[in-house]
């Protein structure tokens, strides 16, 4: 997709302006897909500008200049509303901009908006934003997942060619899967996460969402790299591409609550890269039924930390009617806070405090430790990469009303990822009742060009027949 | 009954590293409010720390002046309350790793105080009360800070005060902190305890927070002395609770049972702290001369008395300015003499902004040596000195005080005052031996202060007994 626009405008036949234009039109038809937040337009224009000009005076064309996408709203943008799908930020403009903001905006990448999201990504169906789901372009009865929902919805409906989002638990590759799309989630560290509010730093990435593992690539590359702002950021040393056959791992712990629609296309996915004369190497993972507890318990601690800061004094909505200091702090948190943050807030207190650490935060740090050794030490040697559902079944309804904990339970497969701090992504395996299915690649730390080779070549072994190309946005 | 008071300090020292600890801003003192701030130390959405990494050496150089063991991988925490100078909600701190541990400060006494660790922290925003308003400066928010936390081996307010003067007398001097209590960047926490007299179990403590200033540690120590005591003569315990000191009583804040839940976790942000021995060589070899050592030396190479090496030590630029002037016995007195008597605060002595350099001292004290100048002329020279800056020679010479080479007739000229004060003379004579006095005044005046006092002396006693 990126490749194709960049032709368009180099052989002029469309301008960048026009590009963006039928991008931010075709947006303002597909208002029911609630897949942006904020739109940005004159951030979108003045970008294009800039690159008719650069095409005027013949100038070759950076890796994504012109092409319009979009940022999830909990990337930090300079003068643009960034809100994290919050009431508690309505209304806030950063007064600086992300990393990953920066680089793109040093392309003249076009911003077309914010992307509806779920409330300070938490959440796993975009339920919690506070304004409501985006939904499956594939159905939209669906969603389009979380917490990523509306970067996902917006590339797959054609309102974005690309999109950012952030990956805490699953919250890239989750949507992607559920709307037909490749979403990576690269190793911690490998982009800087300076300007993205925080949610649980130490699982926190940002991660592409695109139309094929090709646009991934080309993203990736634009946004690595080690910034000093971010201590946990690195210079990437990437693992160099295997010519051999890979040796693909399967644990069937992975496979055990998934769906039987989501076990076929798995399996099937299995036998496209048998055929392509890789070899599947069974693994055991027992440690896995661990990875939920320990993701909840260290994200909600991190998280009831890193929200501390919203207090009403500095930015955002104030307490109107307070008696005193701690008053206004406690009205502000519980008037404009979400149900979902506040619960997870709740958690994360109560697990650090004194009499509880031990018992939970550290429990959960050791088991982790554990958890690392087994994925990233035991079964990576044995494998080159791991091949699970992303999810264990298809997007679900909207409003189908699932309990927190059963809502929590759709994040088996990706949470050990965030966990183990390994990069992994989501690429379209199949399709069931219309609805797409998604497969997860998980490699060792740095893999991720390894990761994304593995997905270019199941696209070009399966012709990418198992993806519905959809109607409508801006098809070129 | 009659207890002896078991006193801990928790001193918080700011490090005058050029920026903050987490991000580029000054941390400067002083300046309009919230002028050095940015998005990181203000703690806006998605910042994110980047340690600074001279506020660790400062905090490790701090570590190795008093003896501490340097931890090779060290880590910051996050310690949390809601309060509106403190934007993140949480205080970077730390508290399972920190960065020095142990270390000693040795009284006068001979009794050695242990330190138990120190360790880097930030510094929280500052609240002004003004119009019944409250407002919140932000700019030393982020500042580094230290906090060195002593064993409970202080057994007096004056051994309190004499720990803190040590420890700021080093920190000045290896040129970590300006430790002003006056300014803030030097507070201390109080903990004090009673026992009876003998026995070994410690009591029960309260905590005083925030004391800046000596005479606060030593009032507030002598009130929570005779409180703890009352309570302990009727029987009653001490609660273990925060106290706060308004310079008279000390007040609860805070009792245990309602003090703050911080929840501590590893700060996930900042990637640990890797100290290599060779670091801790590089730093340690960077250190200068101590206070003590210097003092000793003072007192063994130059025949000072204590007191005098120590005045001279305390102050790293004072020490400093001495030596660059010969380090001499009569350069020590002409500094803490004259020059301290004009440069007479305990701030001004540190910041020493003299308007000559050592090497004028230094050829004043030549003049001085070489017999070109007698020393009380040498007086007048070093006031007009602090005065306009000018060298000690082009004030001698304008104002007729060098000495021209010839011997001054002495006996001619105090006849000549003898001859001028006939009323002097015929007092002397009568036991009024102060008398002598004007004598030796007007020959000091006739002579512009070149006679040699002592001979002077001698020879206008000589000649009244006459």
């Amino acid at each position: 997709m990126i490749d194709k626009i960049q032709a368009a405008l180099t052989e002029k036949r469309i301008s960048a302006k026009e590009l963006a234009q039928s991008y931010l039109t075709a947006i303002d038809e597909r208002k029911e897909l609630n897949c942006y937040i904020t739109l940005t337009p004159e951030a979108a224009l003045e970008a294009a500008d800039a690159v008719d000009r650069k095409l005027a005076s013949g100038e070759a064309l950076a890796a994504l200049e012109g092409v319009p996408f979009a940022l999830k709203d909990n990337i930090s943008t300079t003068g643009l509303l960034t809100t994290c799908a919050s009431n508690m930020l309505e209304g806030y403009t950063p007064a600086y901009d992300a990393f990953v903001w920066e680089r793109l905006k040093a392309q003249n990448a076009v911003l077309l908006g914010k992307a509806n999201m779920d409330e300070f990504a938490m959440g796993s169906t975009c339920e919690t934003s506070r304004i409501g789901a985006a939904r499956n372009p594939h159905n939209t009865d669906c969603v389009s997942g979380g917490s990523s929902g509306g970067s996902a919805s917006a590339v797959a409906a054609n309102l974005a060619a690309y999109s950012l989002g952030s990956d805490t638990g699953g919250s890239v590759r989750q949507p992607a899967s559920f709307c037909g799309l490749t979403g990576l989630k690269p190793t911690y560290g490998a982009v800087s996460r300076y300007g993205l509010i925080a949610y649980a730093s130490s699982l926190d990435q940002i991660g592409v969402i695109a139309q094929n593992s090709a646009d991934c690539e080309k993203v990736f590359g634009v946004i690595a790299g080690y910034d000093k702002r971010d201590m946990t950021s690195k210079q990437a040393k990437f693992t160099a591409l295997t010519e051999r056959p890979l040796k693909i791992g399967v644990a069937s712990e992975f496979l055990d609550g998934a769906s039987p629609e989501v076990t076929k296309a798995i399996e099937s996915a299995l036998e496209v890269y048998r055929k392509m004369g890789c070899e599947i190497v069974p693994v055991e993972f027992p440690l896995l039924k661990y990875a939920l507890p320990v993701y909840y318990i260290l994200a909600c601690a991190e998280a009831s930390s890193n929200l501390g800061r919203y207090d009403g004094l500095r930015y955002g909505p104030g307490a109107e009617h307070y008696d005193d200091l701690d008053d206004g702090i406690s009205k502000i948190r519980s008037e404009r806070f979400g149900t979902e943050v506040q619960r997870r807030i709740l958690l994360g207190t109560y697990v650090l405090s004194s009499g509880y650490f031990d018992a939970y935060y550290k429990k959960a740090q050791n088991l982790k430790a554990a958890i690392t050794a087994q994925l990233a030490g035991e079964i990576l040697g044995k494998c080159d990469m791991l091949l699970t559902p992303t999810v264990p079944t298809t997007a679900l309804k909207i409003g189908a009303g699932l309990s927190p904990v059963e809502t929590y339970l759709t994040d088996i497969c990706t949470v050990t990822v965030n966990i183990t701090g390994l990069p992994a992504l989501s690429v379209p395996c199949g399709l069931s009742g219309g609805l797409p299915i998604g497969m997860q690649l998980i490699g060792s730390p740095w893999s991720d060009l390894q990761l994304l080779n593995a997905a270019k070549s199941f696209e070009r072994a399966t012709d990418c027949a198992y993806l519905t190309k959809l109607a409508g946005g801006v098809t070129l | 009954m009659k207890y002896e008071m078991v006193i801990g300090l928790e001193t918080h020292i700011e490090l005058s590293t050029n920026s903050k600890l987490f991000c580029d801003c000054k941390a400067k003192f002083g300046e309009e409010p919230n002028t050095n701030v940015c998005p990181v130390c203000l703690g806006h959405p998605g910042v994110l720390p980047n340690l600074n990494r001279s506020a660790v050496e400062y905090t490790i150089q701090a570590g190795l002046s008093i003896g501490c063991a340097i931890a090779p991988l060290s880590k910051m925490d996050r310690k949390h309350y809601f309060y509106p100078d403190l934007p993140k909600a949480w205080q970077t701190s730390q508290l399972y790793a920190p960065l020095c541990i142990g270390g000693t400060v040795e009284l006068a006494s001979g009794r050695v105080i242990r330190m138990n660790h120190i360790h880097l922290e930030e510094d929280a925003g500052k609240l002004i009360h003004e119009r019944g308003r409250i407002y919140i400066d932000y700019n030393r928010g982020g500042v580094p800070l230290m906090e060195c936390v002593s064993e409970p081996d202080l057994r007096s307010a004056d051994e309190a005060v004499e720990y803190l003067e040590i420890l700021q007398g080093v920190m000045r001097t290896i040129g970590v902190s300006d430790c002003r209590m006056q300014e803030g960047s030097m507070r201390c926490d109080v903990n004090i305890s009673l026992r009876p007299e003998g026995a070994e179990k410690l009591g029960i403590r309260a905590e005083i927070k925030n004391l800046n200033s000596f005479t606060a540690v030593r009032a507030a120590i002598a009130y929570e002395y005779e409180r703890q005591t009352e309570i302990l003569d009727n029987g009653g315990t001490v609660v273990q609770e925060t106290r706060g000191f308004d310079g008279k009583t000390t007040a609860s804040l805070r009792d245990k049972e309602n003090s703050d839940d911080y929840r501590y976790f590893p700060e996930p942000d900042i990637i640990t702290i890797a100290v290599s021995d060779a670091d801790v060589e590089r730093l340690q070899s960077q250190l200068p001369e101590l206070p003590r050592v210097r003092e000793a030396r003072y007192v063994a190479a130059l025949g000072l008395s204590e007191k005098d090496a120590a005045q001279l030590s305390k102050y790293r630029r004072v020490a400093e300015f001495f030596e660059n002037a010969g380090a001499s016995k009569l350069a020590a007195n002409l500094i803490l003499t004259q020059m301290f008597s004009r440069i007479s605060t305990e701030v001004e002595r540190e910041l020493w902004n003299v308007p000559f350099s050592a090497l004028d001292l230094k050829a004043l004290i030549f003049l001085i040596d070489s017999g070109k100048l007698a020393r009380n002329a040498a007086k007048q020279v070093l006031t007009a000195m602090l005065d306009s800056g000018e060298a000690a020679e082009t004030i001698a010479s304008r104002e007729g005080l060098l000495s021209t080479g010839e011997a001054i007739d002495l006996a001619a000229a105090v006849a000549d005052a003898i001859a001028a004060n006939p009323g002097a003379a015929a007092d002397y004579k009568a036991g009024k031996t102060k008398a002598a006095q004007a004598i030796i005044g007007a020959v000091m005046k006739a002579t512009k202060g070149k006679a040699n006092p002592e001979e002077l002396r001698k020879t206008a006693e000589n000649a009244l007994s006459q």
